[in-house]
């Protein structure tokens, strides 16, 4: 994985800690749903604080192809992720 | 896992509803004595969750006008409009429309769930792109989802918020759809609509309004947001429902655009779906001009929401913003919800009980939606027994 990849990784990780609690133990393979017990809106909750941090329109449609962790993370490293 | 793994965490959930004796989400309404009375659980009760906001559902115009449909047309149409034809009343009840907001063309659907599924997916497809406000209705939701255009959500009443949104869509911002709601359904709060304006003007977007609930609520005519705001030549589609303040069931889309009729033949929630009934055309349109005309229901229609959220306020309850038609208290569990929700049918009290994830900040809903029909002895009786249950809100 590329240097950008790994902070766009990193970034998530702290909007994930925002909306799911930061007790919650997470991984690139951890499913959002079953793993981060978010349920739909929180989802599309974390698709708007995504959005902010990283700059970026994130269609809610992109959510069909996201299950887990790793999922967002490459979506939004391929939408072109502003630097913090 | 099985096709019917899904349901079950729903079915442990449905358990628990049962426990109060029936299923709130599908409550036995025995008999209807009138637009605010009902028989429900062998007690008469008093009907303050049923969006009847103008009372209209047992006025003689629209009985009348609904007998003499039945009598003279039957009682279906049996099919879609583009398949069975458009009847005399589709068409006169959609001129109708078009005069009440002084706009080119008006087109009638089924349910007001299925105007906002066929306007949003008629009017984008893939490639485009919607922008809704984060607390809009279901309908819209799926609207969106049938579309296959692209779909962000802004922050619930935000027109900053909007902004930057639309500002990172570069040039797709000038023809995007953005969607509002006159009044929202959970909470009853109002769209910021001047500034909303102001933003998607900035922008060249589009703007739908969904006055479902607001459609002669608000208003010197009943119009909804557009006319209490002076922006209805601001906004370019505006959609509504009849089954709340029309006292029947269907929707509407009215526009200036031209291109709102290429809808009859493009959005699959109109072309594919059976029209509405003689009768209940008919007694959409005899409810029209009485809610046009009935500044005087609004009046009396804002005392008592005034009124009833004003003692709930007093009473120490977590209620939406803003004083409105819609009055919601706000519990932090389902379990406290579903108690209240009972307690209060016992009280004689109909309202809506709505859990999260339809709900905003997570919270479980009693919801009451207020009639100008109500009695002030009847919205005294709500009050009272939202009195004797505050305990259960602790």
């Amino acid at each position: 994985m590329t240097a950008e990849y790994n902070e766009v990784l990193e970034r998530l990780g702290k909007q994930l800690e925002i909306i799911a609690g930061d007790k919650i133990k997470f991984d690139e393979s951890t499913d959002l749903v079953e793993g981060l017990g978010l349920d739909s809106f929180k989802v599309l909750d974390l698709l708007l604080e995504v959005e902010d941090e990283f700059d970026i329109s994130v269609p809610m449609n992109v959510l069909t192809d996201v299950r887990t962790v790793k999922d967002m993370a490459q979506r939004i490293h391929e939408l072109g992720p502003k630097s913090a | 896992m099985t096709l019917f793994s899904k349901f079950d965490s729903l079915a442990q959930d449905r358990e628990a509803l049962l426990s109060v004796g029936f299923d709130p989400f599908g409550t036995p309404i025995e008999e209807v004595y009138s637009p605010t009375e009902a028989k429900i659980d062998g007690r008469r009760v008093v009907l303050a969750g049923t969006n009847n906001y103008l009372g209209l559902t047992f006025s003689p115009e629209c009985l009348k006008a609904a007998h003499e449909a039945l009598d003279q047309q039957g009682t279906g149409t049996t099919g879609s409009r583009m398949a069975n034809g458009s009847f005399a009343g589709h068409r006169a009840l959609e001129q109708e429309l078009s005069e009440f907001y002084n706009c080119r063309s008006t087109i009638v659907f089924s349910t007001g769930y299925q105007a906002n599924l066929a306007v949003i997916s008629g009017l984008t497809q893939k490639g485009d792109v919607i922008v809704i406000d984060a607390d809009c209705h279901a309908s819209i939701y799926d609207g969106c989802k049938l579309s296959g255009a692209d779909v962000i959500r802004f922050r619930h009443n935000d027109p900053e918020d909007l902004n930057k949104r639309l500002k990172r869509l570069g040039d797709r911002a000038c023809d995007a759809l953005v969607m509002v709601e006159g009044i929202y359904s959970m909470l009853g709060d109002r769209a910021p609509l001047q500034e909303i304006v102001d933003v998607k003007k900035a922008h060249g977007s589009y703007l739908v309004v969904d006055e479902a609930h607001s459609l002669g609520v608000l208003g010197e005519t009943g119009q909804g947001l557009v006319e209490e705001t002076g922006l209805l030549a601001d906004s370019d589609f505006i959609v509504g429902t009849f089954s709340k303040s029309l006292g029947s069931v269907g929707g509407y889309c009215s526009s200036n655009h031209p291109e709102l009729d290429f809808l009859r033949y493009t959005s699959r929630p109109y072309v594919f779906t059976a029209s509405p009934s003689p009768s209940v055309i008919a007694s959409t349109r005899a409810a029209l001009p009485l809610l046009r005309d009935g500044n005087h229901l609004r009046k009396q229609l804002w005392a008592n929401a005034t009124k009833l959220y004003n003692s709930l306020s007093e009473l120490g309850y977590q209620l939406g913003p803003e004083v409105s038609t819609v009055v919601a208290v706000m519990l932090d569990t389902r379990e406290q919800a579903l108690a209240f929700w009972r307690g209060l049918l016992e009280q004689g009290v109909y309202v809506n009980l709505v859990f999260p994830p339809a709900t905003p900040g997570n919270k479980s809903l009693v919801r009451c939606s207020v009639s100008a029909a109500h009695s002030e002895e009847q919205i005294s009786a709500v009050c009272e027994a939202f009195k004797n249950l505050r305990h259960l809100a602790d």
